[in-house]
């Protein structure tokens, strides 16, 4: 990193760029296509590996899953279950963005899906107020177990890695302790542990309608789930609030490098404090489709994990608004593809190797292609000044 | 950044980590007897005999072997200056592999294969990290998602059939044990602290109880693991080898400038983590089984416990102890929760004394007022809901942070990447 913010400065000093500098910007995009393309096969090679050790054929693998996922119901429900990756993602990525590590988005959505479930439940309001009210918990609870891994870290130097970590487990806990004690509908006969069903004003309604104008047969006991919408919205918003708004700005500086976000007036406390706040009312959202979509109540068999695969779906998706979708999506696609598997007799967990590894393998090649390009520019900027020089 | 400590990185981290610690052997001595003496005051008041009871002491241990040792791993990757957010990675491949190798082959290989693929996780994570100049967190959060899809779909084509009695697609069979031990004499045979122990005597029947849980039938995995502290430290701090590798932890430019081989110590470092981590998820399983989510976070736990122990063995192995003796408590005996309460009380009004000796009086305030909370608290509830002590010891690794982050001395360099060649 430091290299290349050393070589930046010097390139204005050399002559205008020639016929060879004019060929850097298709270079520069090779490597750009170049690292996602390096990912996807050190991942599918890993994986095909791991299955031919197990005795699988992976190109019957592969097959399977793209067949069974193309479907229209397997899309749907790739998209719905896309939905709280992304928005996991994102949160994490807010996060990143400010050089903050946000591990608690697991902790942060677990307790505002339950509170905001409780709260739901006890009221009663008509439908657009009874939703905007479930969502207000939501995003308030999250942002408020945010706020403490942000106020130990401005206030006590405390690292938000071992902080949220650590608040991941409390909440945990208290979410365990409230439901059994204090929250849990009883119901005779059950000994299902969840809050009270939320009454039909808290439904978000389905884009089915919108499927059906636009022609295409939702299949039977399936649905395209509203909170797409939501999360649409907080895409553009997140794009326009980090490059286009002045928050957004002293954000990135903190995190590219505090103490220059300090000489020009930021004030670090505040933005990261800030942050960790914006990161939990958005990591507050996540269980949201869930509970206004499917559940419409918060019980033990609430989808948990979505904080830590949302991790790797912000890495994935490299903290920008688009990838992180696409991201979602081939998370969601994986996980939804992955249950054909059983019909050719492979464990489905195969797909978690493969999230796993294309993480993993994501990441490596993104560090060496940047690396690359560095060396490139460096290269560039001497042969630029030598000529200048001679 | 840490320019100025560059000529004398290794006196400087010693001596920095041992001022941190209050008093020194001798403090440490004191302290442990004070302890004693709250634990026995807390005992006879609330009639709570378990709390120092041989078997939940003895318990505790077991509990805190794979917290330590994933602490042990954490500790060495972070002395070399990488971070290993993936211990618990590692910690569930030592379980899968240590489980699968130890029903087929015994538990000495099984503990082997847990090493061994703790260790592989290690070698991942430092070609990541130390090789390619991922960032540190990034790597360890694959490595974990990595480890438990693996653990995961191996388990379901392993024991998915139902070809193996007693395993399914989310467990193992049973894995033999290793030999127990005891103390001759005192804990067994006449088992003289036992008989102690038994008589409730404040202060001496509690020391035996004590004593007695950490001498009788104690696994020879669970001896190894407490002796890998010692051996940890020794390596790390007494011999060239362990210098170098600190150095490199602090100043790697200034490490490499003298010579000393960074990547490779880097790479040695994060594969003994790995394997320390591997052996920790063995020690979950020997004798028992493998099951998914077994482990639940004592890979964080491990690092918690790192950085409670101030990136120093014995600190390190007193914060295990720590973890391990919450989670006894609450699995053997509910009731004896409630009398933590009450020890809390005590330690934050101790805490409260000594800041008011340092004229600290803000945290003095805090201290007694939070120990007066507990107080009534103890003095209120018949029982503490189960739900609510498991997450004891987090707690109390965030209020040690909150309140003692100021004096932690992590390694200089710790979780920077380093690449060779570069300058500062």
């Amino acid at each position: 990193m430091s290299t290349a913010v050393e070589t930046a400065p010097a390139a204005p000093a050399g002559p205008p760029p020639t016929t060879r500098g004019a060929r850097l910007p298709l270079r520069r995009l090779l490597l750009a296509v170049a690292a996602p393309l390096a990912a996807a096969v050190v991942a599918l090679l890993i994986s095909s590996l791991v299955l031919l050790a197990s005795g699988s054929d992976p190109v019957e693998v592969y097959r399977t899953m793209l067949d069974s996922g193309t479907e229209t119901r397997s899309l749907l429900i790739t998209v719905n279950n896309a939905v709280p990756l992304y928005l996991a993602g994102v949160a994490v990525a807010v996060g990143f963005r400010a050089a903050l590590f946000n591990i608690g988005v697991e902790g942060q959505y677990q307790l505002a899906a339950l509170l905001a479930a409780a709260v739901g439940a006890a009221v009663e309001l008509p439908a657009a107020l009874h939703i905007g009210l479930v969502l207000l918990v939501a995003v308030s609870v999250g942002a408020a177990w945010a706020g403490v891994a942000g106020a130990l870290k401005v206030t006590r130097g405390v690292s938000e890695v071992i902080s949220t970590i650590m608040l991941n487990v409390i909440a945990a806990g208290i979410a365990a302790y409230l439901l059994a004690e204090h929250l849990q509908a009883r119901v005779e006969g059950s000994n299902n542990s969840a809050t009270p069903p939320l009454p039909d004003s808290a439904h978000f309604p389905t884009l089915d309608p919108l499927l059906s104008a636009l022609g295409v047969e939702v299949p039977r006991g399936t649905h395209l789930g509203g909170f797409v919408i939501v999360a649409v919205v907080v895409g553009i918003a997140y794009w326009v609030f980090i490059s286009r708004s002045r928050f957004g700005f002293e954000l990135r500086a903190t995190g590219l490098n505090p103490a220059a976000a300090v000489a020009t007036g930021v004030d670090v406390k505040r933005t990261v404090f800030t942050t960790m706040l914006i990161s939990g009312a958005l990591a507050g959202l996540v269980g949201m489709s869930q509970l206004l979509g499917t559940a419409f109540s918060y019980g033990l068999g609430f989808t948990a994990g979505l904080g830590l695969t949302g991790i790797g779906v912000a890495l994935l998706g490299r903290n920008s608004p688009v990838g992180i979708a696409l991201a979602a999506l081939l998370f969601a696609f994986l996980e939804r593809s992955s249950s054909s598997l059983q019909f050719i007799d492979v464990p489905r967990q195969i797909y978690v190797i493969m999230q796993g590894s294309i993480v993993l393998s994501v990441v490596v090649a993104y560090e060496a292609v940047r690396r690359i390009g560095v060396a490139q520019a460096e290269r560039a900027v001497r042969t630029a000044t030598d000529r200048g020089a001679a | 950044m840490s320019t100025q400590v560059a000529p004398q990185v290794p006196a400087g981290s010693g001596a920095g980590g041992r001022r941190a610690l209050p008093g020194g052997r001798q403090g440490l001595l004191l302290g442990a007897l004070g302890l004693l003496l709250l634990l026995s005051l807390v005992r006879v008041i609330s009639g709570a005999d378990d709390i120092t009871s041989s078997g939940t002491v003895g318990a505790a241990l077991r509990l805190a072997v794979p917290i330590g040792l994933a602490g042990l791993g954490g500790l060495w990757a972070e002395r070399s200056g990488v971070v290993n957010i993936g211990l618990e990675g590692m910690l569930i491949l030592g379980t899968w592999f240590g489980a699968y190798a130890g029903y087929s082959y015994g538990p000495w290989v099984g503990i082997a294969a847990g090493v061994l693929a703790g260790a592989l996780g290690g070698l991942l994570h430092a070609l990541a990290t130390v090789t390619f100049g991922v960032d540190h967190v990034v790597s360890g959060v694959a490595i974990n998602l990595l480890g438990a899809g693996i653990a995961q779909y191996l388990s379901t084509v392993a024991y998915g059939d139902g070809a193996i009695p007693g395993a399914g697609p989310t467990q193992s069979a049973i894995v033999d044990p290793v030999p127990l031990v005891s103390l001759p004499v005192l804990s067994s045979g006449p088992d003289l602290l036992g008989r102690l122990e038994r008589t409730h005597l404040p202060v001496l029947g509690d020391l035996a109880g004590v004593l007695r849980g950490l001498t009788a039938d104690v696994s020879v995995l669970t001896l190894l693991a407490v002796l890998l502290v010692p051996i940890s430290f020794a390596v790390l701090w007494h011999t060239a080898f362990g210098l170098r590798l600190r150095s490199v932890g602090e100043n790697p430019v200034a490490a490499e400038s003298l010579g000393v081989p960074v990547y490779r110590l880097k790479y040695i470092a994060v594969v003994i983590s790995g394997a320390l981590a591997g052996l920790g998820g063995a020690a979950l399983v020997t004798g028992s089984i493998y099951r998914e989510g077994q482990t639940a976070g004592r890979g964080f736990i491990g690092l918690a416990a790192v950085i409670f122990g101030n990136w120093r063995p014995g600190g390190l192995a007193a914060g295990a102890a720590l973890f391990g003796y919450a989670d006894a408590l609450q699995l053997r005996a509910g009731s004896a929760v409630r009398a933590l309460l009450l020890l809390v009380a005590l330690l934050l009004v101790v805490v409260a004394v000594r800041q008011a000796l340092r004229r600290r009086i803000p945290l003095a305030v805090a201290g007694l007022v939070l120990g007066l909370a507990f107080l009534l608290w103890y003095l209120a509830v018949d029982t503490v809901p189960s739900q609510l002590v498991g997450f004891t010891p987090h707690l109390v690794t965030l209020l040690v942070l909150a309140v003692a982050s100021q004096r932690l001395r992590p390694p200089a360099a710790d979780g920077q990447p380093y690449r060779r060649g570069q300058q500062t």
